[in-house]
């Protein structure tokens, strides 16, 4: 099987979600080529996780409607059986563009896939995360996108040759006329390994900062329930659930909240769930790997006291 | 101006899914417009309040999925198309994208509005698919809409920041968490709802020749999680030291 795997880079590296695609790529056997638009500097990096050929597109603009199509074209002229994509913001940006100009669907957000002779195996979470199921890709080609942090990145070793593609200079129909950064120095939920969410227990606006401190403490990602970003207590894209986005980190820590099911949809996929709740009976206490009952102001201080001891 | 809004029919997000003989269970569900497919709604109710519009929803769905449309016209929808898809499964996005795109060539549409992903299959391919299939701009994660003279400009949630689009109309825009808090639909509004035709549409007669670009092997429980611990102590301060010794020492997290 040939695999094509979009990569995006982000501060001169690959992502981290494109490392892991590049790695699930390479170790399902496939011969594994990688496409990178940006500035080029990351490019070669693909090579360490096994990318033979890497199509690299340098461009300063984000056009997901240029990319589609430069991916599109690549596919159907490299002959490849398989697309994959990050399931990141990029990989939902692009990724059934893509699916649309190849006449198939996305086998999106895989956190299992495995290669059946020419197609694409994959299992899924659908209701987020209250089912999950088993999907066969058909026809020539399998877009497919992967969900973060559910699979390890490995090195390997791929020629690395790079070859410049270059735009079709058609003008976007959409297009991005003003950035503005999110100023933040803590990592972005979609590539967090930790996460710190707090939820209605934190009483109020200001002890969002209890969250934020234990967080920092960690080097993790904060979430917030749906209670309080409806409150205004946290922004809206840091809200995890059902109608808000889904983690799977190594680490969730859940504070001050009980567990709406549409909470534990977007959550209960991480590997190690801690939750502290004044309530026994809290529903987030049937999906924690570890529970503290208590009240979260006098368990949080203690609790950031000991992590500052143990990791500086 | 013409604005359509595509809805999709889900179950309640309160509902717990049962998976029986690799199938979902589908009775005792109570079936509800998709959130971000409702924000969509709102939003395209608004322009309308504002500007005036002819608001139409189309939902692709089997026979029997019309209560959605019910909804949406006591929320406010003019119109309501309903494409019957005799094999609909949530995962086929590809013959959902092509029917839509058969209904909206054959009308004047101006803009069209969607959740930026369903709350049943999280795939969020649909919009895209249309927009890139009828050849128009697409704007995702919106989070405030602005329509002016034949064009749009949206401020979006974007990787690691917010970017405003701009983009000429006919244009595909998704609704994120945000742009609006969609209203509740009046008794009123409920009662007339009940009486509103709704013009439905063959699949079949769309798409001839349509064939699914999935097969759906089976559906399955979500993936139980191993029994977890209550870390006892005297107090909150020894719970907390006991807690980061198991995430430490057990877990290996930290």
């Amino acid at each position: 099987m040939r695999i094509l795997v979009i990569a995006q880079e982000k501060d001169g590296a690959l992502r981290k979600s494109s490392r892991e695609a590049v790695t699930v790529a390479k170790k399902l056997g496939a011969q594994t080529d990688a496409f990178v638009a940006g500035t080029g500097n990351a490019a070669q990096e693909a090579s360490a996780y096994g990318a033979d050929t890497i199509y690299l597109f340098k461009t300063s603009e984000y056009d997901a409607e240029m990319q589609s199509r430069l991916i599109a074209a690549k596919a159907k002229e490299g002959g490849y059986q398989a697309v994959f994509f990050a399931h990141d913001w990029y990989g939902r940006d692009i990724s059934a563009r893509v699916a649309a100009l190849l006449d198939t669907v996305v086998l999106s957000d895989a956190t299992q896939i495995s290669v059946d002779g020419d197609r694409v195996a994959i299992t899924r979470p659908v209701y987020s995360g209250k089912a999950k199921v088993q999907l066969k890709s058909k026809g020539p080609v399998a877009v497919v996108s992967l969900r973060s942090n559910s699979f390890t990145i490995e090195e390997s070793t791929g020629k690395g040759e790079i070859v410049e593609i270059s735009g079709d200079g058609i003008e976007p129909m959409a297009k991005i006329v003003e950035f503005t950064p999110v100023v933040t120095k803590r990592v972005s939920l979609a590539d967090a390994d930790r996460v710190v969410t707090g939820g209605r227990g934190i009483k109020e606006a200001a002890n969002y900062k209890l969250i934020e401190d234990l967080a920092d403490i960690l080097g993790a990602a904060t979430g917030a329930t749906r209670a309080v970003v409806d409150a205004g207590w946290a922004d809206h894209a840091l809200q995890v659930g059902q109608t808000g986005q889904t983690v799977a980190p190594n680490l969730y820590m859940a504070i001050g909240l009980s567990g709406a099911i549409q909470h534990l949809a977007g959550m209960s996929s991480s590997k190690i769930i801690v939750a502290v709740n004044k309530d026994p009976e809290a529903p987030i206490f049937g999906v924690a790997t570890y529970g503290i009952v208590g009240d979260l102001f006098e368990v949080v201080p203690p609790l950031s006291d000991e992590l500052k001891k143990l990791l500086g | 101006m013409n604005i359509f809004v595509l809805i999709k029919q889900v179950p309640d997000t309160e509902a717990r899914i049962r998976v029986s003989g690799g199938s979902i269970v589908q009775d005792g569900i109570k079936w509800i417009i998709s959130p971000y497919d409702e924000i969509a709604l709102e939003e395209a109710i608004r322009i309308k309040q504002k500007s005036g519009a002819t608001v139409t929803v189309v939902s692709v769905g089997p026979a029997d999925a019309t209560s959605a449309i019910r909804t949406a016209y006591a929320m406010g929808a003019d119109k309501g198309i309903h494409v019957v898809h005799p094999e609909y499964t949530m995962l086929d996005s590809q013959s959902i994208a092509r029917a839509l795109e058969a209904v909206v060539r054959a009308e004047d549409v101006q803009l069209i509005l969607a959740g930026r992903q369903g709350s049943d299959s999280d795939n969020g391919q649909v919009p895209l698919m249309l927009a890139t299939r009828l050849g128009i701009g697409l704007i995702p994660f919106a989070v405030e809409v602005t329509v002016s003279d034949g064009s749009v400009r949206v401020l979006s949630e974007a990787e690691g920041g917010r970017a405003v689009y701009q983009a000429a109309l006919p244009a595909v825009i998704t609704a994120n968490a945000g742009l609006n808090e969609p209203r509740y639909p009046n008794l009123k509004g409920i009662m007339d709802a009940k009486k509103k035709a709704i013009d439905t549409r063959n699949l079949l007669e769309l798409v001839p020749g349509w064939e699914s670009m999935v097969e759906i092997v089976a559906y399955g429980d979500a993936d139980a999680r191993p029994k977890g611990k209550i870390i006892e102590g005297e107090t909150a301060a020894d719970k907390a030291r006991a807690l980061v010794q198991a995430l430490h020492e057990d877990a290996k997290v930290i």
